[in-house]
């Protein structure tokens, strides 16, 4: 399998990528060249220098050190809602799956009352319940996005139950949890894999929306949604204010999207058996 | 050890002539057999007979609408404590040996499995090591197997390492469900050379599930024809000649046929040379 992925171009460079990402937020506080934080309203909307390589906001900030700054709740709130959701839908999808009967018929109907709403209004409609803030949005959007996952995972858990070497575990009555953790769970991982990459990059786009709506992220922590927010008030006379973080959010959703698809290649159970 | 009295199976249909019908396909109808401990029962019927269906119901995979299952006078789909005898004394060998196994499971992995099902009756295995390379010497292969994969071994040597996971769970009784009928001849008449090596050293009891009447005559010493979900006729193998039923006879006829038509052939080619 490691094979398989290093002959992955498109695998190895947007993993390369996204950990390249994840690196430059992590050491944002020693490679950023100014305190994001800095207001310097007498250099504000600068153009590119050596002191603001990305240029200044509307306060005078350093763009490039927000950018950098910017990648930690941006990326790490992303992951955090994937791994709620990967995490909810796959326990619920691989309970529907595997127990069938009632077990199935309550999981899949409560799936069925989330999926008939429209999943950004319940999102919003989540936050403005519990308030506007951080956690709020995490929770909506794990909650809304469970459903999606639960009935992709209980479909790809069905392909398997009735294989032949579940059949016999449960023949010979190995316990439930071993034949969940270690046949099922192990069987379903590349189709996980896939949906998790493409899920930070819906994720990414869900947080910024909503921050860009003033519902996430607040003023002043940079957060690329938050950043597309503050600069949309100046499109007309300074549209270069919007397209850094715009585009740094285009990449990176597209990176992870690009990056499912590269992975499912890698994961593929078919060559697997091959 | 196994007796299956007037068991009746049905399955909702998928074709429903109204809107939400509930019509069903019965597929087995009042079926009785016994196994006796010690013997190798085979079940003959043509693809759609309704003989792995009750085989799963054997397993205790599937709950009969009628009819009762017992295992050494408990029935299995009574309480649990039916279920867990049943899954104490019986383990099971599939047709399809390329999902019989875990791809993700190298061979250890899958007779661990096996050993962890024997542990679980309160058998303390000491030297899994041991163990393990005694089971695969049982089905004539080599501790070298170990760490390999399903995909690197060739159908026969999966097949027999489904066997050796399946003695590994120290059963009373192996259901076969055409798990010799996917492998060429020759391999087949090496496992069931295999089978009947193991049924003596092991004192097992089989119950043989098949399309072919050839292996059963090899191995089994009771037969029952299944015809479209019903018995048709049940046996022993030594008086299969004087069966009274229309369809064994048809199965009968059919291999003398084939047989004949070979002879001729032999004969044409000798001519011919």
């Amino acid at each position: 399998m490691a094979q398989r992925f290093w002959k992955n171009k498109t695998a190895v460079g947007t993993v390369f990528f996204v950990v390249l990402i994840a690196l430059l937020g992590i050491l944002a506080p020693w490679i950023a060249p100014n305190d994001p934080y800095a207001a310097d309203i007498l250099h504000k909307y600068e153009s590119m220098s050596a002191q603001f390589p990305l240029g200044t906001d509307h306060l005078g900030r350093c763009l490039l050190s927000r950018l950098l700054y910017g990648i930690r709740p941006t990326l790490g709130l992303a992951i955090l809602t994937m791994l709620g959701t990967i995490g909810l839908g796959a326990l619920m999808g691989l309970l529907a799956g595997y127990f069938r009967g009632w077990v199935e018929e309550i999981i899949m109907r409560v799936v069925d009352v989330m999926l008939s709403f429209p999943s950004q209004v319940m999102v919003f409609a989540v936050v403005a319940l519990l308030g506007v803030s951080v956690q709020n949005v995490v929770l909506a959007n794990v909650f809304i996005k469970w459903a999606w996952y639960a009935r992709m995972i209980r479909t790809g858990v069905m392909q398997y139950r009735d294989k032949n070497f579940i059949q016999f575990s449960r023949c010979i009555g190995t316990p439930e949890w071993f034949i969940l953790a270690r046949h099922l769970l192990p069987s379903i991982a590349a189709d996980l894999a896939v949906l998790a990459s493409l899920d930070v990059g819906w994720a990414i786009i869900n947080i910024s929306t909503l921050s860009f709506l003033g519902l996430g992220v607040q003023a002043p922590t940079p957060e690329w949604g938050a950043m597309l927010n503050e600069a949309k008030n100046v499109l007309t006379s300074n549209p270069s204010q919007m397209v850094i973080p715009g585009v740094a959010i285009v990449a990176l959703v597209s990176v992870f999207n690009l990056m499912g698809d590269a992975l499912r290649d890698v994961l593929d159970p078919k060559e697997v058996v091959e | 050890m196994i007796t299956v009295e007037h068991v009746c199976v049905s399955f909702r249909s998928e074709h429903q002539k109204k809107w939400f019908g509930s019509s069903r396909t019965q597929v087995l109808f009042d079926v009785n057999l016994t196994i006796p401990k010690g013997s190798c029962v085979g079940i003959l019927g043509e693809s759609g007979s309704g003989k792995s269906t009750l085989g799963r119901v054997i397993c205790g995979l599937l709950k009969p609408d009628s009819g009762n299952v017992s295992i050494d006078g408990v029935s299995i789909y009574g309480d649990k404590k039916g279920k867990k005898l049943l899954q104490q004394k019986l383990s099971v060998v599939f047709q399809d040996y390329t999902t019989s196994a875990n791809p993700r499971f190298s061979m250890k992995e899958i007779l661990l499995e096996g050993i962890r099902a024997r542990e679980r009756k309160g058998e303390q295995v000491k030297d899994v090591d041991a163990e393990l390379s005694h089971l695969l010497s049982l089905v004539g292969l080599d501790d070298s197997f170990l760490p390999r994969f399903p995909h690197e071994l060739s159908g026969g040597q999966l097949q027999r390492v489904c066997i050796a996971r399946a003695v590994a769970c120290k059963p009373e009784l192996i259901l076969f469900d055409e798990a010799i009928s996917s492998l060429d001849a020759h391999t087949q008449v090496q496992i069931m050379d295999l089978l009947q090596e193991l049924k003596e050293k092991l004192s097992l009891t089989y119950l043989f599930i098949t399309h072919d009447l050839t292996s059963i005559t090899y191995l089994c010493d009771e037969v029952l024809f299944l015809y479209h979900g019903h018995v048709t006729d049940h046996r022993p193998v030594s008086t299969l000649s004087q069966t009274t039923d229309d369809y064994a006879k048809k199965l009968l006829q059919s291999i003398f046929i084939y047989d004949n038509e070979k002879l001729d052939e032999a004969a044409a080619t000798a001519a011919g040379l």
